[in-house]
C-alpha cells in the first residue's frame, strides 16, 4: 500500500513500529502463558531459588529448567488435594450435559419464534433480550433456596439442568441465524405433510449446524470455566469441577509448591486451548456475529 | 399479524410447545426467583427460618456499612476506569491486528487465547507472575527501578534536597502489586487487559465490515493516517463500540471471579467489589435479605447506566 505524499523512509518506519509493536503484544499476552509452563516442570528450588544476576546466566536458568521437571504432574494427579482424574470427570460430564441443553432448547425456542407464526412470539423476544441483562445475583438466593427444597445442593443438577430451558443468550445468537435462513426452504416439506417438529429435526438442524456449533462450543467453555456456579452449589470435595479445585488448591491451608500449582493450572487450561485450536474458525466467527449482528 | 391467514389454535399451541423451555425457564428461573428475591429484600433472612418483614431496613442499613460503601465505591472505581481503558486498549489491538502481515492470524490466536482461559486460572498465574519476592515481573523490573532510582537519586542530590528522600529514591522498588492496599486495585485493573481477546475479535470483525469504498474516497481527498482513523474507521466502527461499551459495563458491575481468587477482597478492603460482598453477606454471613437487597440495588445501577449508555448512543453512534 504506497500513498502519495509518503516516502519510502517514512512508510518503513512506519512498518518497523508496527512489527516491533506486535511483538510486544504478544509478549505480553504469552508470557504468563510461558512462565506457568516452565515453573510446572521446574524443580521446586528452580522455581525458588533467586536466578543469578548476569544477564546471560539469569537467561538460560529462566528459560531452560534442565532437565525437565515432569515429576510435578505425576504429583498433581495423585495428589489427594488435587483429584485431577476425578475433578476432570465431575467437570467434562456437566460441561457436555450443557453443551447438549443449550444446544437443543435454544433451537427449539429459536425456530419456535422465528419460524412459526403464534401470539406472544414477540413480546418473548423482549423478554430473552431483557434477561439476558440480568445478573446472577438477583436470582442467586431464591435459586439457592429453591434447588435445596429440591435436595440438589451438593449435586451437578443445578449447573447444568437449567441450560435445558434455553439460556437466552444463546436463543438470541441462534435466532440471528435463523432470520437468515428462507421461508421457502421449509415451504415445500409443509406441503409433503411433515409436521413442525419434523422440519425442526430434519432441515432447520442441519442447516443450522455451524450455529449450533458455536452455541456448543461456547456454553461447553462457559461451563468449563464457571466458578461461582460450583462454588455456590458444590459443597462436597469429590463432587468438585477443577475451577473450584485449583481455587482450593491454591488456598489450601499449610501453601502448596508454585510448580504444583503451575503443573495443577496447566491441566485446567490445556483442554481449552486443545479444543481452541480444534475449533478456531467457529470460535472466532461466533464471537463476531455476537457483536456485528447483535 | 400478516392478512394471508389466521393464526389457529392448532399453531398457537405447536409455537408454543417450541418455546416451552425458555417459557417454563423464564417461570423457574427468572419469574420466581426475582420474586421472591424482592420480597427478600425486605425481609430479615437467614434461609435457616423463616423470614422476616422488616420493611425497608435492609435497604437503610447498606449505607452506614462500611463494607458495603467500600464495595460500592470500589466497583466504581473499577468500571469508570477499566471499561474506557480496555475498550482503547482492546481497540488499539484490533487496529494493530488489522495491519496486513504475514503472522497476523498467529499474532491474533495469541491475543485471543487468555481470554478463553478460566478466570481462576488466569488469577492462579498472575498471581505467581506478580509474586513480589519470586516473580518473574517483579524480578525483571528490579533492573530499571535500580537505574532509574539511581540516577533521579544522583539528580535529587545535585538539587540538595533531603536525604531521606535521596535514599527513599535510591532505594527505589517495584511495587508488590497485589500484596499492597495502594497497588492492588491498580493491579486487577491492569490484570483485566490480558482478557480482551474477545473484544479484541468483535472489533476486528467490526473493521471487516467497512466497505473499501470508504477509503478510497477517503484517499482521494487525500485522507491519510490519523484523519483516515478520525473520520472513516472510527464512526464506522462506533456502534460496535457501543455494544462493546454496554457489554462492558454489563460485566464490570459482575466482577467476581478475578480478585476473589486473587485477593479475597484484601489487602484491607482494596479490593472489594460488589459481588463479592454480596456473596459474602449472603453465604458465609447468612444476611440473606441484605444480599438480595444489595442484588436489587446493582440491577438498578447496572440498568441506569445502560440507559444512560443508550440515550448517548444517539449523539455518539453512527448507524449506518
Amino acid at each position: 500500500m504506497s500513498m502519495p505524499g509518503q516516502n519510502r523512509s517514512a512508510l518503513f518506519a512506519q512498518r518497523l513500529l508496527v512489527q516491533v509493536a506486535l511483538l510486544a503484544v504478544a509478549l505480553i499476552y504469552l508470557a504468563p502463558l510461558f512462565w506457568m509452563l516452565d515453573t510446572s516442570v521446574k524443580t521446586e528450588r528452580q522455581a525458588m531459588s533467586h536466578i543469578p544476576s548476569g544477564a546471560g546466566k539469569a537467561f538460560s536458568a529462566l528459560l531452560v529448567p534442565h532437565p525437565l521437571h515432569l515429576d510435578n504432574y505425576r504429583k498433581v494427579i495423585e495428589s489427594p488435594f488435587f483429584k485431577m482424574p476425578l475433578y476432570a470427570r465431575n467437570t467434562l460430564v456437566i460441561a457436555l450435559l450443557v453443551a447438549i441443553g443449550s444446544m437443543l432448547s435454544a433451537s427449539l425456542v429459536a425456530y419456535g419464534l422465528t419460524k412459526l407464526r403464534w401470539h406472544g412470539r414477540q413480546i418473548l423476544f423482549w423478554i430473552v433480550l431483557g434477561s439476558m441483562m440480568l445478573p446472577f445475583s438477583v436470582m442467586m438466593v431464591p435459586l439457592y433456596q429453591i434447588y435445596r427444597d429440591f435436595g440438589w445442593i451438593g449435586t451437578n443438577l443445578p449447573l447444568w439442568l437449567p441450560t435445558f430451558m434455553a439460556p437466552p443468550f444463546y436463543i438470541f445468537l441462534l435466532r440471528q441465524f435463523y432470520l437468515t435462513i428462507p421461508d421457502e426452504l421449509t415451504e415445500a416439506a409443509v406441503i409433503d405433510g411433515a409436521g413442525p417438529f419434523r422440519i425442526w429435526w430434519r432441515i432447520m438442524v442441519p442447516l443450522t449446524r455451524p450455529a449450533l456449533l458455536v452455541v456448543g462450543l461456547f456454553s461447553f467453555v462457559a461451563s468449563w470455566n464457571n466458578f461461582i456456579g460450583p462454588l455456590v452449589y458444590l459443597t462436597h470435595q469429590r463432587t468438585f469441577t477443577l475451577a473450584l479445585a485449583l481455587q482450593f488448591f491454591q488456598t489450601r491451608h499449610g501453601g502448596v509448591a508454585h510448580t504444583l500449582l503451575m503443573a495443577a493450572t496447566v491441566l485446567v487450561v490445556l483442554p481449552i486451548i486443545v479444543i481452541f485450536f480444534l475449533a478456531q474458525k467457529t470460535f472466532i466467527r461466533g464471537i463476531a456475529t455476537t457483536g456485528i449482528k447483535g | 399479524m400478516s392478512a394471508y391467514s389466521r393464526i389457529t389454535w392448532r399453531d398457537q399451541l405447536i409455537g408454543m410447545a417450541f418455546a416451552a423451555p425458555f417459557i417454563v425457564g423464564v417461570a423457574v428461573l427468572l419469574v420466581i426467583p426475582l420474586g421472591l428475591s424482592f420480597y427478600y429484600s425486605f425481609c430479615h433472612y437467614t434461609m435457616l427460618t423463616p423470614p422476616i418483614w422488616i420493611g425497608l431496613k435492609n435497604y437503610t442499613h447498606l449505607i452506614s456499612d462500611d463494607a458495603f460503601v467500600r464495595s460500592l465505591l470500589n466497583t466504581c472505581l473499577f468500571s469508570a476506569v477499566s471499561v474506557p481503558l480496555a475498550l482503547a486498549w482492546s481497540l488499539f489491538l484490533a487496529l494493530l491486528l488489522n495491519v496486513p502481515n504475514r503472522f497476523r492470524n498467529i499474532y491474533r490466536t495469541i491475543v485471543f487465547i487468555p481470554s478463553l482461559l478460566p478466570l481462576v486460572a488466569t488469577a492462579v498465574i498472575w498471581r505467581w507472575m506478580l509474586s513480589p519476592v519470586h516473580g518473574p515481573i517483579n524480578f525483571v523490573l528490579k533492573f530499571p527501578c535500580r537505574w532509574v532510582g539511581g540516577l533521579l537519586a544522583d539528580i535529587a542530590v545535585a538539587f540538595h534536597a533531603a536525604p531521606a528522600f535521596v535514599h527513599a529514591l535510591r532505594h527505589l522498588k517495584p511495587p508488590l502489586w497485589l500484596a499492597d492496599g495502594n497497588w492492588a486495585m491498580t493491579t486487577i485493573i491492569l490484570l483485566s487487559l490480558w482478557g480482551v481477546g474477545q473484544t479484541v475479535i468483535i472489533f476486528l470483525a467490526g473493521l471487516d465490515e467497512i466497505p473499501l469504498e470508504l477509503y478510497e474516497s477517503a484517499a482521494l481527498d487525500g485522507a491519510t493516517g490519523w484523519r483516515r482513523l478520525r473520520h472513516v474507521t472510527l464512526p464506522m466502527l462506533t456502534p460496535v463500540i457501543f455494544f462493546n461499551l454496554v457489554v462492558g459495563i454489563i460485566a464490570s458491575w459482575q466482577v467476581f471471579d478475578l480478585p476473589y481468587v486473587m485477593t479475597h477482597g484484601g489487602p484491607g478492603r482494596s479490593t472489594l467489589f460488589y459481588s463479592m460482598y454480596l456473596f459474602e453477606a449472603g453465604f458465609q454471613q447468612l444476611r440473606m435479605g441484605a444480599a438480595c437487597a444489595m442484588a436489587w440495588v446493582q440491577l438498578v445501577i447496572i440498568l441506569l447506566l445502560t440507559v444512560i449508555a443508550f440515550w448517548s448512543a444517539r449523539k455518539w453512534v453512527h448507524y449506518r
